[in-house]
This record gives C-alpha cells, structure tokens and sequence, in this order.
C-alpha cells in the first residue's frame, strides 16, 4: 500500500516541479525502430486476450496482464 | 477501504494526467477484422471455439469494436474425476468498446456479457489514455465495474450475486530509440458469493470407505488483490527482431502469493514473416484457507480445495508464425495476415492431490498435467 | 501526505498552462539548407527563392504520413504553376523503405533525403508529419504538427492566401 501512495505522490510531484520543460531525448525522426512491428506491445489484441483469459482461468493471479502505447509518435 | 486507497490513487493519478504536459495528438486504433479459432486441451477438458472482432472509425474522433467469443466446454477434469460427472457446456461473451478522441487524449467505455447456463457476467469499464513527455510516455488509467449471478444447474432456486471493481494504471515509456518499458499496476476488489457452487473439499472420516468426505466449498465474501508488472521491449537490428521480458507480482487478501516471468524473441524474415518464441514461468502459494484433506467436517471458518488456490508452478513455451499476404485480389484492404499460434503448458502441483491415481487419504500422488494451447486465425486491416 | 499532493494538483490547476495546440502561426527566416535528391543532386531551399514553399517532413514508417502523401501530391500538381513549390523531406536513416514507398505512391514533387536528420533538428521536428509553410520572402508562417484529416483544407487555405500577398 505505501507504494500506492509513492506513486500517487509521484504524479503530484511532477506536475508542482512544472516538468512541462522536458524535451523528448528521442526525436519524433528517430522513431523508425519503435514504429516496427516486432515491438509492438499489443500485436495481435485477439490473441492476447484469449492468452490472458488462459491463464487467469488457472491461475489465481489476475491483473496486471497487458498496457499499450510506445507507438510511433506519429501526430 | 482497498476500495477507497484504489480510487484516491487513481483519482490524484487521473488530476496528474490532466495536469501534464500533452504530446501532439493520439490516433485512433487501425480499422481491423478479426477471425480466430481456439483450442484448449488439458486434464482431460477441451474448450474449442471462436473469437470474432471487428473494429471500426466512425469519422475522425470514434472507433468502436466489437468481438464475440464462444467456449465450448467438453470436461472430465480432475475435479470431475474425483467426485462429479463429466460435462458439456457453453460459453458466450460479446463485447462492444468505444474510444474518443478528444484533444490530445482518448477516452474509452465499454461493456461486456459473459453468459452459461448457470454463470452470468457483466463488466463495464471506463480508460483514459494520454500520451505525454513529447509522445515517449504513455499513460492510461481505467476503472472497470462487474456484476455475476451465479446459479446451479442443479438447484433452479439457488442464486447468488458477486461484484466486482477493477483499477488499473499503466505506463509505457520509451528510454532509447531502441527501447521501451512498460509498467502496470491493477488492483481488484470482489465481494459477495466468490466460490464455485458446485466444488468440494474433503475432509478425513474415519467411518467412510474411501477414508475421507465431502463437503461444498465455502470462500470468503471479499477479496482484494493487486499486481505490479514490469515489462521492456528491445529492438534488434538482424530481421528487423526485438527480444522482450516482463514479470508480475501478485497478492491478495486470501493470501495468495505468485509471481510469473515471461522471455520472447520476436523475428521479422524479409516483412512477409514473423517468428515471436517465448517461454513463461508462473509460480503460486496456496491461499490461507486452501487444504487438499482437511482433519475433519467443518474444520475451519473457510474451506478451499480449488487446485487454481494451492500451490502450484506452470511453465508454458509458446510459438507464434504470421505470415502477411498480399492483398492486392481485395482493394479495400490495407493488409491480412494469417496467423498460428501453438503453448505447451505444464502444470505441477505441490499440494493438490490426484484422488483418481489412488492411494490413502493424503497419500495420492500430486497433481500434475500438461496443456496444448492451439490458435488459427486470420487478421484484415482496412 | 495524499491530500497535500491533491492540494497541490488543485492550485497548479488554477494557474494550469495550456499545451500549443495543433498548427501555430509564427514569422521568422527559414534557415536554408541543402539535401540530396533521389538522383543523389544536391538541392537548395534557394532555389526555390521567391516561391511560396511547403516544407513536409515525413517517414514511411508514419502511417498519418502516408496517408498524408497523395493529398500533398494534389496540391503540389493545383499550384505548381502558380508560384508554389512542395518538397518532402524524408527523415529516414535507410532510404530504401522509403523508396519502396514511394514507388507505391509516387509523387510529383521533390523528395529530399534527411538522413543525417540536421534539417529536422534545423527545423525543430517535434512530431511526424511536421508542415512548414513558408512565404516568398523564405519567411515560416505556418507550421502543423502531426496530420489528421482536414488539415490539407489548411495547407491549400494558407497556401492560396501567401501565393496572393
């Protein structure tokens, strides 16, 4: 439980520190390798899902399976 | 008041959201279609079926999918082997989600119906997700509602009702031009009938044949769990390939400890094909109240034999192949692959008996079985 | 320790700095450079001097940029005559997915090759597609970040009005 409220502090944190100054050190141009298909985190949302509905149906552990985002900075 | 510690972090997490810097604009999931066929085999139960799911925009702000999915249940587990009949059964869920896209963040809701003879559930969820730090974070927050009703095919009056709430954060950064990681937390809170209505735990009586008893199952009224997943993605340059790993903790108030890792390696040959191996090691203490023999009738407040409780390890080595085919034959379409996907699983038990094998009461050999997990489907972007 | 953060989160709230949406008007030179072409020549922003020039820098990787492309092309092939020039500034180390691209989806205009990425860092990229909009003086006066359908009616509105002043 103290690690939820370290994260909830965290997000406090960083918007009184103003991070509105942080550059991206990743330029939107030198994206190409995270646009490609082997890293995309949700290739096939189909199948993840079947997998993950698999295994919790097994398992006692649920949650915590799956995030999206990463993309392209396309936009 | 796990509930309301959930919905403080998330409520101060959703503010920060709001209050962060914004990327330039998200986009909208691709339009896709969706055709998978999916076979379990394992402890003698086959559960076959298919998944259909179809996404589409609605002008430039919405996309809405939706997928139906069925389980055909054929079982002789092991649960039905020591003390029940084998069954068939059927299982069906539809789902219907949309997002909006509204400035920088997109918004999505959605429902799901899951519905068996004597099992029905329903979930709604809400998520926000926000790119943020120039595009190389992405954060996403969603609260998710159920609803169960359970019965008993056996009992037409029996009926029982579970909820369920569901808090997720995520995030998904880019640390080099080459890496990403990504972390999740999820914390769950059930409460109300949360056992199976027809399971049963045993208990040592002299008097019977056997040397032991049956008595039904009886789970605590609440639970609350949560998990912590840490995952990364790297890019190599041979194929294009990029091998990936992620791990989770769980716990939860019933007492339930486990952990589960995962490595792949995903290989792209000359963009017609695609190789992603991986191999998943999950690893579980037995809740506090789980016993395969309990001493005698009614021995504690609460009663467990459910082997998905005990302690147990799986390990599962899986193997994916794509291959993307030309689509020129159907102008419409962006792109289609055809995929199959093939998980062995091996699952051991520490303290779950196999009563069929024989032997005295709590002298059976444990439990132990392996699954083969087949998928065939067919993937259409347009 | 958690209210304190909400009451922080509250009065940043109040004096909260809105992000720089979508397309931005500005006024300032264009600082000039020169990039291969597909045949390997050398090409200079000065040759186009006097031109009204549409800047686009884009990846094949970029889905928002491909999209983009056949609808740059229109534009290119409407005011060309007129005064207006389009140059698509390719971000990619590798040249050959672009090409495969291009081949795809040919284009009339110049596609130039920014594979040491200088002119998009010259140029500020800060999202893929980025649209730079110049007058006849090589002076910038409309940039657009990202693309989302409609933003060509912004290119041809603002394009239209710099060839008239």
């Amino acid at each position: 439980m103290r690690t939820l409220i370290l994260l909830a502090v965290l997000c406090g944190g960083l918007v009184s520190a103003g991070c509105s100054n942080i550059e991206p050190w990743v330029k939107p141009y030198e994206r190409a390798n995270l646009a490609s298909e082997v890293m995309k985190l949700d290739r096939n949302p189909v199948s993840g899902s079947y997998m993950n509905h698999v295994h919790e149906s097994r398992e006692g552990a649920r949650g915590a399976s799956g995030s999206s985002g990463g993309g392209c900075g396309c936009n | 008041m796990a509930r309301q510690r959930f919905s403080r972090l998330i409520a101060v997490a959703l503010a920060a959201l709001v209050l962060l810097p914004a990327a330039h604009a998200q986009v909208l999931p691709d339009d896709r279609f969706d055709l998978l066929y999916h076979s379990y085999e394992g402890d003698q139960i086959t559960i076959t079926g298919p998944s259909l799911l179809a996404r589409k925009k609605i002008g430039q702000k919405v996309s809405v999918s939706a997928n139906y999915y069925v389980d055909e249940i054929s079982s002789a587990s092991i649960d039905v082997r020591s003390y029940a009949s084998p069954y068939t059964e059927k299982r069906n869920e539809f789902s219907l989600s949309a997002d909006y896209l509204v400035g920088e963040t997109i918004l999505t809701a959605g429902y799901t119906n899951s519905d068996e003879q004597d099992f029905e559930a329903q979930t709604a969820f809400f998520g926000v997700a926000q790119e943020v730090f120039g595009g190389l974070t992405t954060v996403n927050l969603s609260y998710a509602r159920g609803w169960d009703e359970i019965g008993q095919v056996t009992d037409p009056e029996f009926f029982r009702e579970a909820d369920r709430r569901l808090y997720r954060l995520g995030l998904s950064q880019v640390i080099t031009k080459n890496l990403l990681l990504t972390f999740d937390f999820e914390g769950i809170t059930d409460e109300g009938f949360l056992n199976n209505s027809y399971r049963q735990v045993r208990f040592l009586d002299a008097n019977d044949a056997r040397g032991y008893r049956f008595q039904p199952e009886l789970y605590p009224e609440t639970r609350t769990s949560s998990a912590f997943s840490l995952g990364g993605r790297y890019f190599i340059g041979a194929g294009p390939s990029a091998i990936y790993a992620n791990a989770r903790t769980y716990s939860d108030t019933w007492g339930i400890a486990a952990w589960n890792a995962e490595l792949g390696y995903t290989y792209s040959l000359r963009s017609k094909w695609l190789f992603d191996l991986s191999a998943r090691h999950y690893s579980q203490t037995a809740a506090d109240f789980y016993s395969d023999l309990y001493p005698f009738e009614n021995a504690q407040n609460f009663l467990g034999r459910d082997k998905e409780i005990s302690t147990f390890t799986n390990t599962g080595i899986k193997l994916d192949i794509t291959y993307d085919f030309s689509v020129d034959i159907f102008r419409f379409l962006d792109r289609g692959t055809v995929n199959l996907s093939y998980n062995y699983i091996m699952f051991e038990y520490d303290d779950f008996r196999n009563i069929p094998a024989g032997g005295d009461p709590g002298e059976e050999p444990l439990f132990e079985f392996n699954a083969d997990v087949i998928q065939v489907y067919l993937s259409f972007w347009f | 320790m958690k209210l304190h953060t909400l009451n922080v989160a509250r009065s940043v709230l109040a004096t909260l700095l809105l992000v720089v949406a979508g397309s931005g008007q500005t006024s300032s030179e264009a600082p000039t450079f020169s990039l291969p072409d597909a045949s390997g020549n050398e090409v200079s922003l000065d040759d186009f001097a006097g031109d009204v020039v549409l800047l686009n820098f884009w990846a094949s990787w970029c889905g928002p940029c491909r999209a983009e492309m056949p609808l740059l092309d229109q534009l290119s092939d409407r005011y060309g005559d007129l005064g207006f020039t389009m140059l698509g500034i390719n971000v990619e180390e590798d040249s050959a997915l672009a090409d495969r691209f291009l081949k795809g989806t040919p284009v009339d205009f110049p596609i130039l090759y920014d594979r040491a990425n200088s002119v998009s860092q010259l140029y500020d990229v800060v999202a893929m597609p980025t649209t730079v909009i110049l007058d006849r003086q090589g002076e910038v006066r409309f940039v657009h970040h990202g693309y989302e359908p409609g933003y060509e009616n912004d290119y041809q509105d603002q394009i239209r009005a710099l060839i008239r002043e």
